[in-house]
């Protein structure tokens, strides 16, 4: 490791250290994931700056070159002061980028998660083909010209026709060189997470930005675990519907709640796109825990019991408090399912919650 | 240090740059080029140009920004040239060779201005070797008491680098042993001076033994206090007097002397660029370049000037004073009879043949630094020509804003940003405070606001090193207060 990747891997094992001591603090705000790229989050992190005396904001203003009346805005950016003073001290709040999966083993360090033993036979195998040798026959695309012409040099210098000062070079059918590659056998395991919430009217925001962080941590942690990860949503209130991801979050209805439209759904699903000898299923459902009477709850206990737990790695239900909720289904699902290992209940406090929910959602390694 | 390979054509470059460059009147150390691949050229810049620098975390924070802005194509490090003799200077190996040239050419403008700039003349020329000091002893206090600690106290001697006194080099802040023509020949113990006992009245008027009397009192007053009188340079305050390990006073000095050793260069930021980019681009149009490479230049002479947005350039309002200097000595546009000129047409075709402009900016060169550059020769006529304004922080608006293009205001802002490199200046007053031991710290107040959250967690920082209660005086926009830490809470009161 050359001198500077030393530094950096310690600049990252402190953001790590950073991140970690803060994590219970993150994993209850919601603004980590507003940074979210494709595989990194920006976590803003200004602590680690290095904190000196300077001037407050608006500080004392400056000088800039251009056109513009006086009180027109100056863009940001633009009429930085000169000399060091505007090298290094922008007012922005410092970020640093996480990988997900470095998130992920930080979540896993710290909530102590154990590493999921995927179930069902390796049977899915991805093949790649790597490039990592070098033959004497193979197609002309293949051709590496770089050891060809380093060949027919070795062979013209050997038999003394090489003239330095006009180097020309004829490769012959033995001086070819092409690359070859080797198949390389990966066992992957493929997993399906499906979220189901209640929208009915007392399902407030507030309850709907816990679900929104608690379903981050979970498909941070399992994205980590599994190469690929399938996520499907559902909403409910007494009827179900598949939604994307940004209707599933942002939807509110004012009906009333019938439990069992989403289950119902939800094995539709699975049936349909994820036979459960090749996936591994995770099925999470968020409500505050009122359902209909009627005997809706029966019906629930009854599909979970025959179709939905079977299928699953783990069934999850978070009862979400709410002021208007009555929270009695999560102990209907506790009468029914105490001594299963593959349903975990939740009962999530507000946002503090959030973090021992999720170490029990995922503290099984189911 | 890593070696690479000079290139020829390259070598063969250098020397006839170096040839130009010397017959032009540059004085300069000798320059060892690198040719250096990105990553390396970033790493190293990412270590402020020393591969020999101490490990800290910093560097390694600094090098995925430079990496990651290099990936996106938002910034390319085209020289990185320290302060040093023999001058390092890397060169990215990807560029072509007409801007190697450019980049040559301003390096050797950069190391003329080094060597020959008064402000530089107490860095320690040696300081490759110094760095490389520094970084071995580091290494050693971190074998020692771990590297978590170590680093730690690093970041907290960090946070206080900016506590120096830009000027220690070359000034005794520490009073001397009094000297003055004032006697105490009185019964009264008042200085007076000297005089006759006809002159006595004349000499010493009532006025002025009440004004000596005062100014013995406070004196007095002051030298029961400790220190006697503020004193700027807090980190070196810090060494001498805090109740440190050894070894962390050994970490304090070493950020302190690295500091002082940068600060000459953020003193000069405008001159130094100013004075690199008028020479390499003096240089290449006149001597170095072919015709055919004159094109390519100059766009890249245009992208190293350019302002972005309304952003004043350092290099661009380097350049154009110091060619704007020349040629006000060339023509003898200064002095008393061109200032006191009031028609327009005799000033515009004002031509004295004087040709003394190359001379003045060497001049200009050795004597000056930013604040004292652009105090004497930013003009009216310049900062009109230029089209500068002046902006300011609305806070109802909660933006920044145009503020005005009246030539008194914009100087005024260019040299308050420009003073004490942007930093506040803030004094040791006492160190005895309460008489419990207690370390005061006093910022200058001159119109501008401490950052209250940076100024709360440099205060704690402070406590590190003290190990007693700090505090800091300041003053918000009507109000004067005293923020206070004592371990435990921050006060402010």
């Amino acid at each position: 490791m050359s001198k500077i990747e030393r530094d950096a891997a310690r600049f990252r094992h402190i953001v790590k250290g950073r991140i970690r001591k803060e994590l219970k603090q993150y994993m209850s705000r919601g603004e980590l994931f507003g940074k979210k790229g494709k595989d990194v989050i920006s976590i803003p992190l200004p602590e680690i700056d290095i904190p000196r005396f300077r001037f407050g904001t608006g500080g004392s203003g400056g000088v800039g070159q251009g056109d513009g009346e006086p009180g027109q805005p100056v863009g940001p950016g633009e009429g930085g002061q000169p000399g060091p003073a505007g090298e290094d001290e922008g007012q922005h709040v410092l970020e640093v980028d996480v990988s997900l999966d470095e998130l992920a083993e930080i979540l896993g360090e710290e909530l102590e998660l154990p590493r999921i033993e995927p179930k069902g036979a390796k049977s899915i195998t991805a093949t790649y083909r790597r490039y990592s040798g070098i033959r004497r026959v193979g197609p002309e695309g293949l051709r590496h010209f770089k050891r060809t012409y380093r060949e027919s040099l070795k062979r013209q210098i050997m038999a003394g026709t090489f003239d330095p000062k006009k180097p020309i070079f004829t490769p012959i059918r033995e001086d070819r060189r092409y690359r070859s590659w080797v198949d390389v056998v990966h066992p992957e395991f493929n997993a399906a997470i499906v979220y189901m919430m209640d929208v009915s009217g007392s399902m407030g925001d507030e309850q709907k930005e816990i679900v929104r962080i608690e379903s981050f941590w979970i498909d941070t942690w399992l994205r980590a675990q599994y190469k690929e990860l399938e996520t499907r949503y559902i909403i409910h209130d007494a009827v179900a519907h598949e939604v994307d991801r940004e209707t599933f979050f942002h939807t509110r209805e004012s009906g009333g709640t019938r439990i069992s439209s989403a289950y119902t759904k939800a094995a539709e699903i699975i049936g349909a796109n994820y036979p459960p000898q090749d996936w591994n299923i995770y099925l999470f459902h968020f409500s505050d825990g009122d359902n209909w009477g009627g005997g809706d709850t029966e019906v629930c206990l009854e599909i979970l019991k025959s179709r939905l737990v079977p299928d699953a790695n783990l069934f999850g239900y978070g009862q979400v408090q709410s002021p208007y909720g009555s929270g009695q289904f999560i102990k209907d699902l506790r009468h029914q399912f105490s001594s299963d290992e593959k349903v975990v209940l939740s009962d999530i406090q507000g946002r503090d919650g959030i973090h021992g929910s999720i170490k029990e959602f995922l503290g099984k390694g189911n | 240090m890593i070696h690479t390979a000079f290139p020829s054509d390259l070598k063969a470059a250098k020397y006839r740059i170096r040839e130009i460059v010397e017959g032009a009147g540059l004085d300069t150390y000798e320059v060892i080029f690198e040719v250096l691949d990105y990553k390396t050229i970033n790493s190293i810049a990412a270590y402020q140009g020393f591969p020999t620098r101490y490990p800290h975390w910093r560097w390694g924070m600094e090098f995925n920004r430079l990496t990651k802005g290099y990936a996106y194509g938002l910034q390319t490090i085209y020289e990185l040239v320290i302060n040093n003799d023999p001058c390092y200077a890397y060169l990215l190996q990807s560029n072509e060779m007409i801007t190697q040239k450019m980049v040559m050419a301003h390096v050797y403008g950069h190391c003329d201005f080094f060597k020959n700039n008064m402000w530089f003349s107490h860095t320690n020329r040696k300081m490759m070797d110094e760095m490389a000091n520094h970084a071995s002893r580091v290494r050693s206090l971190m074998a020692r008491f771990g590297q978590d600690k170590v680093e730690e106290f690093i970041d907290v001697c960090l946070s206080l680098e900016n506590l120096v006194d830009v000027h220690a080099g070359g000034i005794r802040r520490t009073p001397r042993t009094e000297k003055n023509g004032a006697g105490t020949d009185q019964s009264d113990g008042v200085p007076r001076l000297r005089a006759k006992s006809y002159m006595e009245d004349y000499i010493n008027p009532p006025e002025f033994i009440v004004a000596q009397r005062a100014s013995m009192e406070g004196k007095e007053r002051r030298s029961k206090q400790f220190p006697s009188e503020p004193v700027r340079d807090v980190m070196a305050f810090l060494v001498e007097h805090a109740p440190a390990e050894p070894w962390q006073r050994e970490i304090l000095e070493i950020v302190r002397e690295e500091a002082l050793y940068f600060a000459p260069q953020g003193q000069t930021k405008i001159m130094n660029e100013g004075w690199a980019s008028y020479w390499h681009s003096t240089l290449m149009t006149t001597e170095i370049l072919d015709d055919a490479e004159i094109v390519d230049y100059a766009q890249k002479h245009a992208g190293v000037t350019a302002n972005s947005g309304r952003q004043v350039n350092p290099y661009k309002i380097g350049i154009e004073l110091f060619r704007d200097i020349e040629d006000r000595w060339d023509r003898g546009r200064f002095g008393v009879d061109y200032e006191m000129c009031d028609s327009f047409e005799e000033r515009r075709d004002w031509d004295r043949h004087l040709g003394l402009g190359r001379e003045k900016i060497f001049e200009v060169r050795r004597l000056y630094n930013d604040v004292t550059f652009i105090d004497e020769f930013l003009t009216e006529d310049f900062c009109r020509r230029n089209n500068f304004f002046s902006f300011s922080y609305n806070s109802s608006a909660e933006r920044y804003e145009i503020e005005s293009r009246e030539f008194k205001r914009i100087k005024e802002r260019l040299l308050f940003s420009l003073t004490n490199m942007g930093n506040p200046l803030i004094d040791v007053i006492d160190a005895n405070h309460r008489n419990r031991g207690e370390l005061l710290l006093q910022h200058r107040f001159e119109g501008t606001v401490l950052d209250l959250d940076k100024a709360i967690a440099t205060l704690k920082n402070l406590y590190r090193v003290w190990s007693r209660p700090v505090h800091i005086a300041s003053r918000s926009e009507k109000k004067d207060f005293v923020l206070s830490f004592d371990g435990e809470e921050i006060t402010e009161e």
